[in-house]
C-alpha cells in the first residue's frame, strides 16, 4: 500500500478529515522549506504538497507567484525541490508528499531521470497543474509503474463524464477545485461546492479533497464537513511570506507562520 | 509531393497535435472552456454564412485585399530575385493582426460572449482586439506587461481610446509571456461569459489551427496575386515568425507546392551566439507552455528565460506548434536577423521604397534582401511587410540616440 492510501485509509477508519497545506520547495530557503514540513506535520499536516518552482505558474494567485518568485530568485531546481524531500525523508518516512507543478520543468528533466530521482527521495505523488488525462499518457504510465500516485484535479467546470473519467484514472485522491478561477481567490459559493461533491461522491471510492479559496479554521472546517479533506496553500504561503528576508528562522517565528495549519486542524477536529 | 508528406501539412490532429507539438496544456478548469470552443469553431468553420461575414468584414473594415507590390528599387539595390512585398502594413489598424481579431470576435460574438480578454506585447493584438471590441459593443481588457506599457505608450493610449481597460501586469519578468499568464488566470475565473482572444498561433488547441485559418487569408491573396501579377508562383516566400501568425498565414496555402521555399525568420537579437534573443526554432529545445508543446527558450532547469528583441512583437519565447513542426520536417527552413540587420532594412526599405516597415516586418525584410541577392534575376520572393513602423519610430530614434 503507498504512503498515500496508508494514510487516507487510516483517516478513513478513524473517521478523521485530511489537512494537505502546501507550499513552495525553496520559499523562504531550502533548509527552511524542510524545517516547515517537519513543523506542519507536527502541527497536524497528514500530507504535504511540495510545490516546484516554475516561471509561468499560469493557474496561481498573487500569493503563490510571488512565493514561487522569491524561490527562484535563490536559484531554487527541480533537483533542489528533489532534495528537499529527501532530507524531510531522513527524519519522517511515513507523511506522504505530493510533488505539485507545471510540467515544463519536468519535460526538461526527462520524464525517466525524474522519476528516478523523485522514486529515490520519496515522493509519493505527482499534481502537474497543466497537464491534463489526455496530454500525460507517458508520464503517466512511467508513474504508475514506478508507484507513484498521479493526483488530477476536477473543476466546477468538469461535466460529470469527465469527472467519472477523471477519477478513474486518479490514484491517491481526486483533488477538487472548489472555485472558477486561481489559488488564493476567494471561496464563497459553499452551496455549489456542497453539489458537486455529492455528484462526485457517485462517481468515485477515492478520497475527495478541496483546494483553492480555504483561508482559516472557519472554511476549512465548512469545507471539510463536504468532503475528505482540505488543501490550505495561500494562506500559509502568505505568512511564509513575511519569513522571505531573515537568514534562518527561531521556534517562535515556525510557530507563529504555520498556526494557521494548527488552527485549521483544531477546527476540522470538531467535525464529528 | 509523396502522399506522406503531404499528410503531414494537415495537422493538426483530432486532438490538436502536430506531430509530437501542439496540445492542450491548460488547467482544469479551462477544459470545458476550450472544448467547447473547439466545437463551436468545428461547426462553424463549415458553415459559408460564417465565412461570408468574415470575408465582408475584411473587405469593408479592413480593406482587403492588401496589395501585392513589387518593390523595384529594392530589387534593384539588392541585385538579385525580384521582390514583391505583401502589405498587411496597409490593412485597418496597421497590421495583420486584425485579420485574427475579426475572426475570433465573430466568434465570440456566435457563443454569446460579452466580455473579450487579449494578452499584448507591442500592443498591436491589443489595438486590434480593442478595434473589434469597439466595432462589435464587446467589453475589453488587454493585459500588458508593465515594461511593455512603458515601452509602448501610444499604443497603450490608443487602446484606452477605443474603450479597452489595459490592466498592467507586474508579475514575472514583466513582459508578453507574463500577460498571457494572466490573461489565461483572468480566464478561469471568468470563464462564463469570457472569450479568451489569442493573437498569434499558440496557446491550447484549437487556438494555433483557428488563429491559422482566420490568418490564411494573406497566403490565399499572395497566391492568387501572384499568378495574376508575375504569370506563376514564386520561388521563395520570407516572414518574421515571433508566435507566427504573420508566417503562418503567408505560408499555408503555399505549403503543398514544393517549388516555394519558405523562411521564417526570428529575432537573433544582439545574436544567437548571447542568451539576448528570441529565437526557440533556432536555439531553443521542445518544452510545456502556454497550452502547448513548442520549442522555447528554456534554461537546462525548465524555467522560461527572458528574451531579447528589438522589437516587441518578436520578444517572445516561444513559437507556433505548427512552426515546430514545419521545422522538424524540414518543410520551412527558419533563420534568424539580428537587431542591427533589422534597423539597417528598416532604413533601407524607408529610403529606397518610401514604406516604414515595423521592427517586427524589417526582421522579414533584412533576411529577404540577402536571399534575393544570392538568388538568380529571373526570380521572385514574397517578404511579409506584417505591419507598419509607426509605431516604432520612438523606440528607433532611442536606440539610435535621437531626441524627437
Amino acid at each position: 500500500m503507498s504512503r498515500i492510501a496508508a494514510v487516507t485509509e487510516k483517516a478513513r477508519q478513524e473517521g478523521n478529515k485530511l489537512l494537505i497545506p502546501y507550499l513552495v520547495a525553496g520559499d523562504p530557503g531550502l533548509l527552511e522549506t524542510v524545517k516547515l514540513m517537519h513543523a506542519l506535520v507536527a502541527n497536524g499536516a497528514d500530507v504535504i504538497e511540495l510545490g516546484i518552482p516554475f516561471s509561468d505558474p499560469a493557474s496561481d494567485g498573487p500569493i503563490i507567484q510571488r512565493g514561487v518568485e522569491r524561490s527562484l530568485a535563490r536559484g531554487t531546481t527541480l533537483v533542489d525541490s528533489l532534495e528537499v524531500v529527501r532530507e524531510f525523508r531522513q527524519i519522517d518516512q511515513a507523511t506522504p508528499i505530493v510533488l505539485m507543478g507545471y510540467l515544463n520543468p519536468i519535460e526538461i528533466m526527462g520524464y525517466e531521470i525524474f522519476i528516478q530521482n523523485a522514486t529515490k527521495a520519496g515522493v509519493d505523488g505527482v499534481l502537474v497543474v497543466d497537464m491534463p488525462p489526455a496530454e500525460s499518457t507517458e508520464l503517466h504510465g512511467q508513474l504508475q509503474a514506478a508507484g507513484i500516485d498521479t493526483i488530477y484535479l476536477v473543476s466546477p467546470t468538469t461535466n460529470a463524464d469527465r469527472a467519472a473519467f477523471i477519477a478513474e484514472y486518479s490514484s491517491g485522491y481526486l483533488y477538487y477545485i472548489s472555485l472558477k478561477g486561481v489559488t488564493g481567490a476567494a471561496l464563497t459559493d459553499y452551496e455549489s461546492v456542497r453539489k458537486n461533491i455529492e455528484a462526485l461522491r457517485k462517481l468515485t471510492d477515492l478520497p475527495i479533497v478541496i483546494g483553492f479559496g480555504i483561508k482559516d479554521g472557519t472554511s476549512a472546517r465548512a469545507m471539510a464537513e463536504l468532503s475528505d479533506g482540505v488543501v490550505i496553500g495561500s494562506a500559509l504561503v502568505a505568512k511564509i511570506a513575511k519569513l522571505a528576508a531573515s537568514e534562518g528562522i527561531s521556534e517562535e517565528q515556525i510557530s507563529f507562520t504555520i498556526a494557521i495549519i494548527k488552527e485549521a486542524r483544531k477546527e476540522i477536529n470538531k467535525i464529528v | 509531393m509523396s502522399e506522406v508528406k503531404a499528410m503531414a501539412f494537415d495537422g493538426p490532429d483530432d486532438s490538436g497535435h502536430f506531430g509530437p507539438y501542439g496540445g492542450i496544456f491548460v488547467g482544469e478548469t479551462l477544459i470545458a472552456a476550450v472544448a467547447k470552443l473547439e466545437e463551436v469553431y468545428k461547426e462553424l468553420s463549415g458553415n459559408e454564412e460564417f465565412w461570408r461575414q468574415f470575408d465582408k468584414e475584411l473587405k469593408y473594415y479592413v480593406g482587403r485585399p492588401s496589395p501585392l507590390y513589387f518593390a523595384e528599387r529594392l530589387t534593384t539595390h539588392c541585385g538579385g530575385a525580384q521582390i514583391y512585398l505583401k502589405r498587411e502594413d496597409l490593412n485597418h489598424t496597421g497590421a495583420h493582426k486584425v485579420n485574427n481579431t475579426i475572426g475570433q470576435a465573430l466568434l465570440a460574438k456566435h457563443m454569446d460572449k460579452t466580455r473579450i480578454i487579449a494578452e499584448t506585447g507591442a500592443g498591436q493584438h491589443g489595438v486590434a482586439s480593442a478595434t473589434v471590441a469597439a466595432r462589435l459593443g464587446l467589453e475589453c481588457h488587454v493585459y500588458m506587461g508593465a515594461e511593455d506599457i512603458v515601452r509602448q505608450a501610444p499604443n497603450v493610449y490608443r487602446m484606452k481610446l477605443l474603450g479597452a481597460n489595459v490592466v498592467s501586469v507586474d508579475s514575472g519578468s514583466r513582459t508578453l509571456k507574463d500577460a498571457m499568464n494572466e490573461a489565461l488566470r483572468d480566464w478561469a475565473t471568468n470563464v462564463d461569459n469570457t472569450y479568451y482572444i489569442i493573437g498569434t498561433v499558440a496557446g491550447p488547441h484549437p487556438y494555433p489551427k483557428l488563429v491559422r485559418d482566420f490568418q490564411c487569408v494573406i497566403g490565399r491573396e499572395a497566391r492568387e496575386q501572384s499568378l495574376e501579377q508575375i504569370g506563376r508562383l514564386p520561388d521563395a516566400l520570407v516572414a518574421c515568425v515571433g508566435g507566427g501568425s504573420n508566417a503562418i498565414g503567408l505560408f499555408y496555402p503555399f505549403l503543398k507546392d514544393e517549388c516555394v521555399s519558405m523562411y521564417g525568420v526570428e529575432a537573433a537579437g544582439h545574436g544567437l551566439d548571447t542568451n539576448e534573443h528570441a529565437a526557440p526554432l533556432n536555439a531553443g529545445i521542445p518544452g510545456v507552455l502556454h497550452g502547448n508543446r513548442t520549442y522555447l527558450m528554456t534554461d537546462d532547469t525548465g524555467q522560461i528565460m527572458e528574451t531579447h528583441s528589438i522589437s516587441a512583437g518578436l520578444d517572445y519565447p516561444g513559437v507556433g506548434p505548427e512552426h515546430a513542426w514545419l521545422k522538424d520536417i524540414n518543410r520551412v527552413k527558419y533563420v534568424a536577423a539580428t537587431d542591427s540587420e533589422a534597423l539597417d532594412a528598416f532604413h533601407k526599405l524607408t529610403l529606397l521604397e518610401g514604406i516604414i516597415p515595423a521592427l517586427e516586418s524589417s526582421h522579414a525584410i533584412a533576411y529577404g534582401m540577402q536571399l534575393a541577392a544570392d538568388m538568380d534575376v529571373s526570380h521572385r520572393i514574397i517578404i511579409n511587410l506584417s505591419g507598419r513602423g509607426d509605431k516604432d519610430i520612438e523606440t528607433i530614434a532611442t536606440v539610435e540616440g535621437i531626441e524627437l
